[in-house]
């Protein structure tokens, strides 16, 4: 049996995956039990600061999470309206796409610290 | 509008998280816009089978308490064109889940989806009662088992009574079964019941057969649905399977042992 084994090309057997995927999602699930469900109030008052100086619609934003071992993103979009003059602008000219300013886009780690012994910030 | 769609079973433990997968999977492959949803609160685990728990920021319970937009929560899958899945909340219990809550979210999904996959948790409270009650079609897994036939026959009864169909005496939901983790060696020997003996107990129409297969572990290992395992007996059972549900017409296979070539027969011996 060894013999066989030794000779197959083994790349990355499943279970070593299996633990893997298992370890860092837990390790984010642990972290979390102890304190409130921090995903929809943290949106909730960006987008009251962001709504106190530009109108924004609340189904253009978007929350990307990628949960890593060492590290995670958390990553916010924010479509911001053209400005009212652009906006006329675009009115007139049908064609054009009103361009919406992708600026609110912001990473920084998120989670990771507690079972990792410290996050590495990727910025 | 759109078709839904529950796996369900009553015991846990049959491949319910797994058929979900493979199933919806397999309709999208086949062009149709499918969202997978779990509605096993507290306890989710088809962002694991699927392999997208990493991705996980809203979920179901969110959007139904209004703490997140629908399309915020819905995570598309980064294999297969036209597929989505609606995670589950992790922390919160099954009292989340309420009926108007659950149809709202339904409704909204409907006017974008061709077809709206349920996975039930086990037993019949309600989380299962809620992932049931809104369904169209149901797949009833059931192992070729005693504990689980029987648990299948009562969930059958809950469908007939309790499912909004049943309620408002419309056309009944469709039943079809899905029976996994079959092992044609066993049958063989008398060690295990018969496809037809269970088809005989439950008297619904068989919609597949899969296989006892090591495929669907490693691919639980590695979060892929196992239908992409195209060399796979459970695979291609899984495909079969979605070509019926479909109206095709496609003959049940791996319900007899495969036969052993002398080489495997040695090896096995030896092994």
């Amino acid at each position: 049996m060894s013999i066989f084994n030794f000779f197959r090309a083994t790349p990355r057997a499943s279970a070593v995956q299996a633990k893997e995927r298992l370890q860092i999602v837990m390790a984010h699930e642990r972290a979390g039990r102890s304190g409130p469900d921090y995903l929809p109030m943290l949106q909730q008052e960006l987008l009251a600061v962001i709504a106190k100086y530009v109108n924004i619609d609340e189904n253009k934003v978007e929350v990307k999470l990628d949960r890593g071992g060492d590290c995670s993103t958390l990553e916010v979009n924010i479509e911001l309206p053209a400005r009212e003059q652009a906006k006329a602008a675009a009115a007139a000219k049908a064609t054009e796409k009103p361009a919406g300013n992708d600026v609110g886009a912001a990473k920084r780690p998120a989670g990771g610290a507690v079972g990792n012994g410290g996050a590495k910030k990727r910025i | 509008m759109s078709k839904i769609i529950v796996m369900t079973s009553g015991k846990g433990g049959v491949g319910k998280t797994t058929s979900s997968a493979a199933f919806a999977t397999g309709l999208a492959l086949r062009g149709f816009k499918t969202v997978v949803i779990d509605f096993d609160v507290g306890l989710r685990n088809l962002d694991l089978v699927m392999g997208c728990e990493r991705r996980v920021v809203f979920d179901f319970i969110n959007v139904i308490n209004g703490e997140a937009k629908l399309n915020q929560a819905l995570i598309k899958d980064k294999r297969i064109e036209n597929l989505y899945i609606l995670p589950t909340s992790q922390t919160r219990d099954k009292d989340a889940l309420t009926r108007e809550g659950v149809e709202k979210v339904l409704n909204e999904l409907s006017k974008d989806f061709d077809y709206i996959l349920c996975d039930s948790p086990a037993g019949i409270e309600r989380g299962a009662l809620m992932s049931l009650y809104f369904a169209d079609h149901a797949i009833i897994v059931t192992n070729p088992e005693v504990s689980s036939v029987r648990d299948s026959d009562r969930i059958l009864g809950v469908l007939n009574s309790r499912s909004r169909r049943a309620e408002q005496g419309l056309e009944p939901v469709t039943q079809q079964l899905l029976l996994t983790r079959y092992d044609p060696e066993r049958v063989e020997k008398g060690e295990m019941l018969k496809v037809d003996d269970v088809l005989e107990i439950l008297a619904i129409p068989l919609l597949g057969v899969i296989p006892e297969s090591q495929a669907v572990l490693r691919a639980s290992n590695v979060g892929m649905p196992v239908i992409l395992d195209e060399v796979s007996n459970a695979g291609l059972a899984y495909s079969d399977a979605v070509g019926r549900f479909l109206g095709e017409d496609i003959e049940h296979r791996f319900v007899t042992p495969q036969k052993k070539g002398l080489f495997s027969r040695l090896l096995r011996r030896s092994a």
